[in-house]
């Protein structure tokens, strides 16, 4: 069986006109966690594709547990011990959590499906990885962390001796992070090879063993995680010395453009949220999963229903009852779930880009001036330096950074006073990140007020002149970036949960 | 989803595409010939149908061949006839909906438009209301817009409001027109007979002709044209267009974008029954007799011109000019199987496969390639 579990060994794959892998070789050990690392587009999800079957490698070979291996599908790959856990989690939503567990092959008795031993075999892989949930209850009904534990259990019901992880904690809370470790420790600690894909550096070091980095589809070193800091990382991520993970921070804060009183949400957990927010000011919002953050930038942008309280704007009472309302107010909203709530993937970024602006485009009140869209557009693709092939390419085939810049320059196009930002850097790579982190500071020298809300502590203390924690709908806590830690952060974020 | 624009593929696109192609290597040459048959395998057929009618055709002992002018010009009048319903129900399909009421709608706009514009008493004795004077034709062509507009609105209104699957929505109120259709034939001295002897006026309003090179074009034919000009220009150069093809490829961003998703439904489905009504009004006199069957089963052709011409069912895509290019090639299959002689049960069964074969090439462009 030799060292390695499952080795990769020179693996290519060209689309046409690109070549998305060019001898890339990866070596898992047993009872190890392996980490792959790599900016968006380096090939780490075309390198996994290639390993489940979804694509046809080129040339290479993959060898699991010293015998050449290829599977022509996920399904097969499982049933031979290789599985996958997602990002975006491929569950039957309808169905309870042991339907989805034993799906496609169900334990069968005389009268149909067994359901009695199916429940019983979940129990006893929950309860192999101390996960409490009930078989029976419906996957829809539980919280993202909830369901990707049945996607383990699903992995671990298979006897996986290889697995996959593909962005799991970007969006849990720390504990469910904690917990997940945990498990993934006991897989590891089981013989298991896990193969960890992440964005974040510190949780990297802190659970590898190795880490192999990708850049532009080469392999370009693999080092026990021991030896590495963060910037080394990066370094290699980015193939140059990145010496400012965030930009200098050169905004001024000027006077007061927004105060909100006592406001709280009809149907959301929010209760009695005070704070003001300056010109020219980022204001960060930090928090667990769930503390209100979201809702507190749904209320302000009319998405949800306010029960009570007031929302002053340059010295006049506001109200937003709906997008458009908040739009004419000043306000501008990028959301949490880019491919949900953002981004229309089916239109080009021309429409993309100017969908929220429409009325500005209209000539004689009757119709849409094209030439003022394609103006429009092309000034957000320069300023914004979003990397695409023109303003007809369908967004939903750039990288996840560069739909980010899209829909920022949406927003930016209706020239709001105030931005809410929810998680703007979520799952996209390190230069695009500065980017957007550039993009903010240059809006606050404009006198623009920027409300970011993020669950990456460094990003918030780096970006932001002062920091609102908010814990069980309510606020926490204020402080100022520069003179606070995470701990601190963390010790209001658990205030009142 | 690329299919819609036939002609601008055809020419535009061609020269540019042509260098790319002369950079590719064998293999990729093979894969891209491949692509092209699956892209454009429906025209092909259809190139090949027609192919081969004209050669049946000179060879039987007809009086004219089948691409000749006339059987042309035949297709255009029934493309022309048939355009309104499918730019109607487009957008309905754009917003990821689909409309069973679009028929039932234009049936019963025909017998409204038919019942108030028959001829006088004296010269049809069998006139619906005896006693009601001739109203102008305009008006009358207003009120059936104005109904159908009604009606669309309504659909809208509950797909938007309850938040209902369109399909449920129009299913109930093609119900509810069906029987509002029944009763209203049996009003006055109609006794649901079919409602026939309109006006010369109406008549002409509709099937006028105007003499094109030496051929006689009705006038509805024309109103197809600029029905399609408008809807291009509401689709492409309005907010509205530009809020449909949003909120249909992905409603909750485009709420989020400052986007009315409830406005721009109804709309779309009140400018869908406006059409309908529309259509109505050209039927009831294209066909002169009218009666509760009048549209039934009409808008699974416009939904299948639709969906031919590339409108896709997931929402946010689709084109004009795919739509009326889909109704033209669903009327040259029906011309070209009437050429050949097959029967009309068997016409159906063609029909069908033709859809499943448009549709399934249509999925088969977004097919993750391996």
């Amino acid at each position: 069986m030799g060292e390695y579990l499952l080795q990769m060994k020179h693996i290519s794959k060209a689309f046409p006109g690109v070549q998305a892998l060019d001898d890339v070789s990866l070596l898992v050990r047993p009872g190890t966690i392996h980490s792959l690392m790599g900016e968006n587009g380096a090939g780490k999800s075309t390198l996994m594709k290639c390993l489940f079957g979804i694509y046809d490698k080129d040339s290479g070979e993959i060898i699991l547990e010293g015998k050449p291996v290829k599977f022509a599908s996920p399904k097969q790959a499982m049933e031979n011990g290789v599985s996958m856990v997602h990002q975006e989690l491929n569950q039957v939503h309808t169905r309870s959590v042991m339907e989805n567990i034993w799906l496609g092959r169900f334990p069968k008795g005389i009268t149909g499906v067994n359901h009695k031993k199916m429940y019983d075999d979940t129990r006893a892989i929950f309860n192999g990885l101390s996960i409490s949930i009930d078989p029976g209850a419906v996957i829809g009904s539980l919280s993202v962390s909830q369901r990707q534990m049945v996607e383990i259990a699903r992995a671990v019901s298979h006897h996986s001796k290889i697995i996959v992880f593909d962005e799991p904690t970007s969006s849990l809370t720390e504990d469910e992070v904690e917990h997940l470790f945990r498990i993934i420790f006991g897989l590891r600690d089981k013989g298991c090879g896990i193969i960890y894909i992440s964005h974040r550096m510190s949780e990297i070091l802190k659970i590898s063993d190795d880490v192999t980095v990708m850049r532009d589809g080469r392999h370009v070193d693999t080092t026990p995680a021991a030896e590495l800091s963060t910037d080394m990382i990066i370094t290699r991520m980015v193939g140059r010395e990145l010496t400012n993970v965030y930009p200098p921070k050169d905004n001024v804060p000027g006077e007061e453009i927004l105060r909100v009183e006592g406001l709280s949400a009809l149907y959301q957990n929010l209760r009695d949220v005070s704070f003001t927010l300056r010109r020219g000011e980022i204001l960060g919002l930090a928090g667990l999963v769930g503390a209100g953050r979201t809702e507190l930038l749904e209320n302000l942008f009319g998405l949800a229903t306010v029960k009570s309280g007031k929302i002053i704007k340059d010295g006049c009472v506001i109200r937003s009852r709906n997008s458009r309302q908040a739009k004419k107010n000043g306000f501008a909203l990028l959301t949490e779930e880019r491919r949900q709530t953002g981004i229309f993937g089916v239109l080009s970024i021309r429409e993309n880009a100017t969908i929220a602006n429409l009325k500005s485009y209209k000539r004689y009140r009757l119709y849409i001036s094209n030439k003022m869209m394609i103006k429009d557009t092309d000034w957000a693709i320069r300023a914004l330096k979003i990397k695409t092939p023109g303003q007809s390419t369908r967004i939903r085939s750039l990288s996840g950074g560069n739909q980010q810049k899209v829909i920022l320059s949406r927003w930016l196009l209706t020239e709001p006073d105030i931005l809410l930002l929810d998680e703007p850097t979520r799952g996209i790579d390190v230069g695009a990140k500065y980017e957007i982190y550039q993009l903010m500071i240059d809006l606050a020298k404009r006198a623009k007020a920027v409300i970011m809300v993020s669950s990456e502590l460094p990003e918030l203390l780096g970006v932001s002149d002062r920091i609102i924690v908010m814990s069980g709908g309510r606020i926490a806590g204020e402080v100022e970036a520069g003179k606070t830690t995470q701990e601190e952060i963390m010790a209001m974020a658990a205030k009142y949960v | 989803m690329n299919k819609g624009n036939f002609f601008s593929r055809l020419s535009g696109g061609m020269s540019k595409r042509f260098d790319g192609y002369r950079a590719l290597d064998a293999r990729s040459k093979r894969i891209w010939w491949g692509d092209f048959f699956v892209r454009n395998a429906i025209y092909i057929i259809i190139v090949l149908l027609v192919i081969y009618v004209q050669v049946y055709s000179m060879s039987g002992s007809f009086n004219n061949t089948f691409l000749s002018f006339k059987s042309i010009i035949d297709i255009v009048k029934r493309a022309g006839s048939s355009l309104f319903l499918a730019l109607g129900v487009g957008g309905i399909i754009v917003l990821t909906g689909t409309d069973l009421s679009a028929g039932r709608i234009m049936g019963l706009t025909a017998c409204l438009a038919a019942s108030l514009l028959q001829n006088p008493v004296e010269e049809y004795a069998s006139k619906m209301f005896p006693d009601l004077a001739t109203p102008p034709i305009i008006l009358i062509l207003l009120l059936v817009m104005a109904f159908g507009g009604a009606v669309g609105a309504l659909n809208g209104f509950c797909v938007a409001k309850f938040k209902l699957h369109p399909f449920i929505v129009t299913l109930a109120t093609q119900l509810m027109l069906y029987g509002a259709v029944l009763m209203y034939v049996q009003l006055g001295t109609n006794g649901g007979g079919p409602i026939s002897g309109l006006t010369e006026e109406y008549k002409n309003a509709v099937k006028g002709t105007v003499n094109v090179g030496g051929t006689a074009i009705p006038y509805y034919v024309f109103y197809a044209v600029l029905a399609a000009a408008l809807m291009w220009f509401i689709w492409n150069r309005t907010t509205l267009g530009k809020n449909m093809y949003a909120v249909g490829a992905n409603p909750e961003a485009a709420n989020v974008s400052g986007v009315s998703v409830m406005t721009t439904t109804i709309l779309v489905f009140m400018m869908a029954g406006i059409l309908y009504g529309f259509s109505g009004f050209i039927e009831a006199a294209r066909v002169g007799s009218n009666g509760p069957t009048t549209g039934v089963n009409a808008e699974l052709d416009a939904i299948a011109a639709c969906v031919i011409g590339g409108v896709s069912f997931t929402g946010g895509t689709g084109k004009i000019s795919g739509i009326v290019t889909g109704v033209i090639l669903l009327e040259i299959i029906s011309v070209a199987l009437q050429w050949l002689g097959v029967s009309s049960d068997l016409q159906y069964i063609i029909k069908g496969l033709i859809i499943l074969v448009a549709v399934a090439l249509d999925m088969r462009k977004y097919l993750a390639k391996k």
